[in-house]
């Protein structure tokens, strides 16, 4: 009921960021809330086989915390962080004026409605025309968080990024123990120490069935594991 | 840091280490002496480590009393971590560590700094062992409950009690004492620490023979454990000029007791990172140098160093 207003705001905010950039304010806080984030996940990052860069590129993790996308982004070095837009459920995001803020503009996250998916307002297309062809992703291909912790079954919004845009470097990424910092249902975290690893970036085959390629996909981000 | 007998330790010290260091510099550029190269390159992690960990004492000390109790607050809150990641928790416990993490342990170094002893001795060890287990009972989850609660409370006593009596030795009341008197009373106790670990390794490789449990630890003997105490008694006697309320034998006998209690530390994490699977809390994650590899025996030896010294230096003033 709400989905059909909502739609036509989507495009206008995130338009607005990738006219003006970011204001001097909004990349303060989000310098200092990646360093805050840092702090508290207390995570090591690894590249294995694989180096940062600022080319177009799909960082696809397992989710497992409130905490992924900010510490997956902050984790990135500041030239490639600024090219990457963390893709969010809007319900979630949309909720509160310093989400909403913290997602819009510090962020310059793609909110995505989970609960109103049209065929002619994919999300897939959404981000793709988001990112035009200089930005880069961090998506999540569970869907939502897992509870067991165990990594679940990608949806296929995988199969179509790769599928319509076969030059963008997919790159799996493994979150280690973020769950514990903050598990789902919790506000308050606690500082363990997490781990995030970023794997060798993998393309679609030619001919690779859906179910194929996403199994691929899934198990490349548990092999970073360990 | 202005009377001789401070200068004349820390000197001492830092020439020992810089022999070291040379030493281990010469040994890593000729790799055909005989010697086994993986254990030149420990030397030279270890002596890194001690050089660091001379440092940031330094800075501290050089900074004051507070600034001491904060880093050593900062050590045992990044011990905890570790400690904590490298347990599995369920997610009942996730509320309980979270004031653990930011209301226990805080507090427990303010009561320290404060030199509350009649506070900060009870704190930790009865009130947050009793506020863990309710607040892991109202968190509904009773499974495993007390094996849950035993590891947090073994991770607070260790990683957080223990290892503040190191600073609270600086508020130690010592009978016409100077503060330079109790910061070489600190010093000494992690000179002796290290040192102990040292000579354990020493005389593990020399003499070693029986090990004390195989399947704890592959290197840590009986022979190991004896040399070490013995040595370590040996050099607390020499430097009993250091710390001040010590007459030469009650030097050699908080040596000796020094060396035991690091060897106990030293057991008693090899079996919580075997029960684990791991080889140091460092390597868990990667890129973070495994504090509580470094301070483990300083946890275990500081409160009955803390003890010792009290009890002599209530002889001498009676």
């Amino acid at each position: 009921m709400l989905s059909p207003a909502d739609t036509p705001t989507t495009p206008a905010p995130a338009g607005a960021g990738t006219h003006d950039g970011p204001s001097v304010f909004c990349r303060a806080a989000g310098l200092s809330l990646a360093a805050l984030a840092r702090l508290l996940s207390g995570a090591s990052v690894r590249w294995i086989a694989s180096q940062p860069d600022t080319c177009q590129r799909v960082y696809f993790a397992n989710h497992t915390s409130h905490l992924d996308a900010i510490v997956i982004w902050s984790s990135l070095p500041q030239a490639v962080r600024e090219l990457t837009r963390p893709v969010a459920a809007k319900d979630y995001w949309q909720r509160g004026v310093v989400r909403r803020w913290l997602a819009q503009q510090v962020f310059n996250a793609i909110l995505i409605d989970r609960t109103d998916i049209k065929v002619h307002q994919s999300p897939v297309d959404l981000m793709l025309r988001e990112i035009g062809m200089t930005k880069s992703l961090i998506v999540f291909p569970e869907g939502g968080r897992s509870v067991t912790g165990e990594i679940g079954e990608f949806k296929s919004g995988l199969y179509y990024l790769a599928k319509k845009r076969p030059d963008i470097e997919l790159v799996p990424v493994h979150i280690d123990n973020l769950n514990r910092v903050l598990p789902r249902g919790e506000f308050l975290p606690v500082p363990l120490l997490s781990c995030i690893s970023f794997g060798p970036p993998l393309w679609l085959e030619r001919g690779e069935a859906k179910v194929d390629f996403l199994e691929r996909a899934r198990r490349a981000v548990i092999a970073l594991k360990e | 840091m202005n009377d001789i007998r401070t200068i004349a330790l820390v000197a001492g010290v830092l020439g020992l280490l810089a022999v070291a260091t040379a030493v281990g510099q010469f040994l890593k550029r000729h790799p055909d002496r005989g010697l086994d190269p993986a254990a030149v390159d420990t030397f030279n992690l270890r002596l890194r480590g001690w050089w660091i960990m001379c440092t940031v004492l330094a800075a501290a000390f050089w900074l004051g009393t507070t600034a001491t109790v904060v880093l050593f607050g900062l050590v045992s809150f990044w011990a905890l971590r570790e400690f904590i990641t490298l347990t599995p928790t369920r997610k009942g416990d996730h509320r309980a560590l979270f004031w653990v993490f930011f209301l226990f342990t805080p507090l427990h170094y303010v009561l320290v700094g404060l030199n509350r002893y009649d506070v900060f001795s009870v704190f930790l060890p009865v009130y947050a062992t009793l506020f863990v287990l309710a607040r892991v009972a109202f968190a509904g989850d009773y499974k495993r409950f007390l094996e849950r609660t035993a590891k947090i409370q073994a991770g607070l006593v260790v990683c957080v009690y223990c290892l503040s009596f190191a600073p609270a030795l600086l508020q130690l009341p010592l009978a016409g004492a100077t503060d330079g008197g109790n910061f070489r009373l600190l010093f000494f106790l992690i000179l002796l620490v290290q040192f102990a670990d040292c000579m354990q390794y020493v005389w593990s490789r020399m003499l070693g023979r029986r090990l004390v449990a195989a399947s704890v630890s592959s290197n840590r003997t009986w022979e190991g454990l004896l040399g070490s105490a013995t040595s370590t008694a040996l050099l607390a006697a020499a430097l009993w000029w250091a710390a001040p309320p010590f007459e030469p034998w009650q030097a050699a006998l908080a040596g000796f007791v020094v060396a035991l209690m690091g060897f106990a530390g030293g057991m008693t994490m090899s079996a919580i990172k075997r029960d684990r699977g791991v080889k140091d809390y460092g390597t868990l994650v990667v890129g973070h140098g495994g504090v509580l590899d470094r301070i483990d025996s300083i946890c275990f030896a500081a409160p009955v160093f803390y003890h010792l010294t009290q009890l002599f230096a209530g002889w001498g003033s009676a």
